[in-house]
């Protein structure tokens, strides 16, 4: 057992990292991503997204699985009926029936589920890790390689009600930290940002933000972020404070 | 056979077998009996009586299309239900409105919007105009069985082509049988009269809101003329629904606002009840 979970989180760890936050109007996704074309984040349902860190094939497999599961539960049921928690349950059987199974390989993945609800009290974010366990995370999450550390990063300086912007301009600030401390530029081009808005006047509130509409919101996060980063009481001691920098 | 109940919660194996991005051809494979088509009725004498819907009119305009049905429900020599929805946004550039079995239209409806939902969040690209119109024509073969009976649908399907950048109309027959119609179709009972006013009142150059006025105008000779075709309600205030499809998307006129349109369609009719007149040369 211990060789698997070793194998599946070295697997994981050669992914980027990708970190999912609440802010005041929904749930923002936040990753580095070269390709335009395989995304780490989609939507499943009306006001479900999903995350995904590590091997490709296997979290796209999942992905797909989860739309069919979604889609069949609310053509059967309602459209009301089909929930993360229902997906997360669902999800976490796979990961674990396959991780203890000794015919398969373990999957090299691992994942997040959220979904949007009409106030931030009822967003509901899940973790799934890949040996099929299940985490209620609140406020902000980090998986994949460097997760632990921009986790870390991202507890200490996350607060209920941020803006969108503000929002973006952490998620970011805490991707772009190296395991070594350093940190590095990551382009706008490079960032893949989706968002589950709950004030979309549509019924599906999954909305993939690219082109000019980020450049405008890492810009105008820029401009208030002095004051973000200083707001949470952060302890000098920590780690240089990547804000400042701006 | 929902997907958690299996013994171990996991989801089955067809669910994660790479295959095809349409939800039809899952739940074919995997869940047949759920296919509105794979149905068999039971043998019976005569016709089936179920609620009908009537009478639904298209028009594009430059910039987009307008699509819209009355509000009236038949059953027989009945009015089974005075305010039915027969217009649905299929996606965000597409709209289907409904003409024959009332259940079975809506349930078509349902599976049409999640066939094309479904596809965009597994592909993550929208199907084709085009494409979206085939699928439509499948969905109505497969019913076909079912319109032998005397429960036929047949839609009207208009939408924005983002490609081509212009509205476009198609129009089916209880076969499956699909066909791009040129300014504006009708389909329902009341279709003949519809299209009669259309054909006199249509030009090229019509505004989004002339579109809309032209609806309501070809609605009301439809309701003058064909019993199974429900007018404007003043008194329940019960208004056709009439939506718009731009380069903007999807759009629902407002209660208010087809409220408006009828209204001034209806203080015109009391002047001329018979409507516009067209130049005889």
């Amino acid at each position: 057992m211990a060789d698997r979970a070793e194998y599946a989180r070295k697997g994981i760890a050669r992914g980027r990292s990708l970190v999912v936050l609440q802010y005041a109007d929904g749930i923002v996704f936040v990753g580095e991503n070269p390709s335009r074309a395989l995304h780490k984040f989609s939507e499943i349902y009306d006001r479900i997204g999903f995350a995904a860190a590590g091997k490709y094939n296997e979290y796209e497999n999942l992905r797909i699985g989860g739309v069919r599961y979604a889609d069949l539960r609310g053509y059967t049921y309602d459209r009301d009926d089909v929930t993360a928690r229902g997906l997360a349950n669902v999800y976490a059987q796979t990961l674990g029936t396959i991780f203890s199974s000794q015919a398969e390989k373990p999957y090299e993945v691992e994942l997040v589920v959220a979904e949007v609800g009409d106030s931030p009290e009822h967003d509901q974010i899940y973790r799934l890790p890949h040996d099929g366990s299940i985490v209620d995370e609140h406020g902000s999450v980090a998986v994949g390689g460097n997760a632990e550390q921009i986790s870390g990063y991202l507890d200490q300086r996350h607060r209920d009600g941020m803006t969108l912007a503000e929002a973006l301009k952490l998620a970011v600030q805490a991707l772009s930290r190296d395991t070594n401390g350093s940190e590095r530029e990551i382009p706008a081009e490079r960032l893949e940002v989706a968002v589950l808005d709950r004030t979309r006047p549509q019924q599906r509130k999954f909305k993939r933000i690219v082109g000019a509409q980020l450049s405008r919101l890492l810009e105008s996060g820029a401009d208030a972020g002095d004051d973000v980063a200083k707001a949470p009481a952060v302890e000098e001691t920590d780690t240089d404070s990547g804000s400042d920098e701006e | 056979m929902e997907a958690n109940t299996r013994s171990t919660g996991r989801l089955p194996a067809a669910f994660l077998t790479p295959g095809s991005s349409s939800f039809m051809d899952f739940l074919g494979a995997h869940q047949p009996e759920m296919l509105p088509g794979n149905r068999q009725l039971p043998p019976v004498q005569g016709v089936v009586e179920a609620p009908h819907g009537t009478t639904i009119v298209a028009v594009t305009f430059p910039g987009g299309v307008v699509l819209a049905g009355d509000r009236r429900a038949t059953m027989g020599n009945m009015i089974a239900q005075r305010d039915i929805e027969k217009v649905f946004p299929a996606d965000e550039y597409s709209a289907v409105g409904i003409a024959g079995t009332a259940g079975l239209a809506v349930e078509m409806v349902k599976l049409f919007q999640l066939e094309l939902e479904h596809f965009e969040k597994v592909e993550g690209a929208q199907l084709s105009l085009e494409g979206k119109a085939n699928r439509l024509s499948t969905m109505i073969r497969s019913n076909l069985g079912m319109a032998m009976q005397g429960l036929a649908v047949v839609p009207l399907f208009a939408g924005y082509d983002v490609d081509r950048g212009r509205g476009r109309i198609f129009s089916y027959d209880v076969t499956g049988g699909r066909s791009e119609e040129r300014n504006y179709a009708t389909t329902g009972s009341g279709s003949v009269f519809a299209r009669g006013a259309m054909k006199k009142l249509f030009r090229d150059d019509l505004t989004e809101e002339q579109a809309t006025t032209l609806v309501v105008q070809a609605l009301y000779d439809a309701a003058d003329d064909d019993s199974a075709t429900g007018g404007p309600d003043v008194a329940r205030r019960i208004y056709p629904i009439i939506t718009v499809i731009t380069e903007d998307g999807f759009r629902r006129l407002g209660e208010d606002e087809a409220a408006e349109l009828a209204g001034s369609v209806l203080q015109a009719r009391l002047e001329q009840p018979d409507g516009p007149r067209a130049a005889l040369l």
